[in-house]
């Protein structure tokens, strides 16, 4: 378990990297119920003019803070968590689509004990999510 | 295109959703947590009296109040055209397994951004003592034609 009092803005907290395979995206869409064609099928992914089958924008927010959460070591100090959804995650019928998850302590709040975490998500040396930011309750 | 009177429109209360124990699981499994949202004992250890959901679980709730906007013919918001613009999470307390929750939407802004609207909505969560658990806030980017 991390330490509010042993934190500094500026430590990398946590760093992961993540396959996700057009297998993941049925999985997401079957537990969050997000069925959007757009996750599954290359035609219709086509047919609307985008560059392939995409990651559902909350998978990638969704896993993007899983090394936070193992950091912490519980989801429930997790208490605010936002992102901007800037680029699209493109995942092939075949292989995978490597993310890499960077987490860097950005605040720290004394007299409320949280901690600012600002996540780096990277996909084809893109970052695919925007002012990606979690408070921590310590 | 989307109608702008829609600011400031609360939509009713959902019906009450049970977060069951494996369907956090079958969640955490799809995000790719570890033992945190998964493990019954570990849970217990850190003091809960059942698993936590991931951080990203509500969105599933998030989704029983956008429904309902989706599919309000007074909204007029083109599905098809929709894309995710941005999300957060804002926690009042952690949601275990067990919890009955409810939520209620209100469309916190509509905004017109060359030739896209911005629909951003708020969607307050609550227990079954009607305190609030989690705020959802979502906002949507409907592509113009």
């Amino acid at each position: 378990m991390p330490k509010f009092e042993e934190l500094t803005v500026g430590d990398v907290v946590a760093q992961q990297d993540y396959k996700i395979t057009r297998d993941s995206l049925v999985r997401y869409a079957g537990a969050s119920g997000d069925f959007n064609t757009i996750h599954y099928r290359d035609d219709i992914a086509q047919a609307v003019g985008l560059p392939g089958v995409l990651a559902h924008g909350m998978l990638t927010m969704g896993i993007s803070i899983q090394p936070v959460v193992s950091w912490v070591g519980d989801a429930g100090q997790v208490v605010d968590y936002g992102v901007r959804f800037t680029k699209p995650v493109v995942v092939p019928a075949q292989g995978h689509a490597a993310l890499n998850v960077k987490a860097t302590i950005g605040a720290l709040e004394e007299e409320t004990k949280r901690a600012r975490v600002d996540l780096t998500t990277t996909f084809e040396e893109n970052t695919v999510l925007g002012k990606s930011q979690a408070w921590v309750q310590f | 295109m989307v109608n702008p009177d829609i600011q400031g429109k609360r939509y009713p209360r959902t019906s009450s959703y049970l977060v069951g124990r494996e369907k956090v699981r079958e969640f955490a499994k799809a995000v790719m947590a570890a033992k945190e949202s998964q493990d019954l004992g570990f849970a217990q250890s850190k003091g809960y009296a059942d698993l936590v959901v991931p951080p990203t679980f509500p969105v599933v709730i998030q989704e029983q109040s956008l429904t309902l906007v989706l599919s309000d013919p007074e909204a007029k918001i083109d599905f098809s055209r929709v894309v995710h613009g941005d999300q957060r999470f804002v926690y009042q307390r952690p949601i275990i397994a067990g919890d009955e929750l409810t939520s209620e939407l209100t469309v916190a802004s509509v905004k017109s951004l060359g030739g896209n609207h911005m629909v951003t909505f708020e969607t307050e969560i609550f227990d079954t003592a009607d305190k609030l658990v989690c705020t959802a806030i979502s906002t949507l980017v409907v592509r113009g034609e």
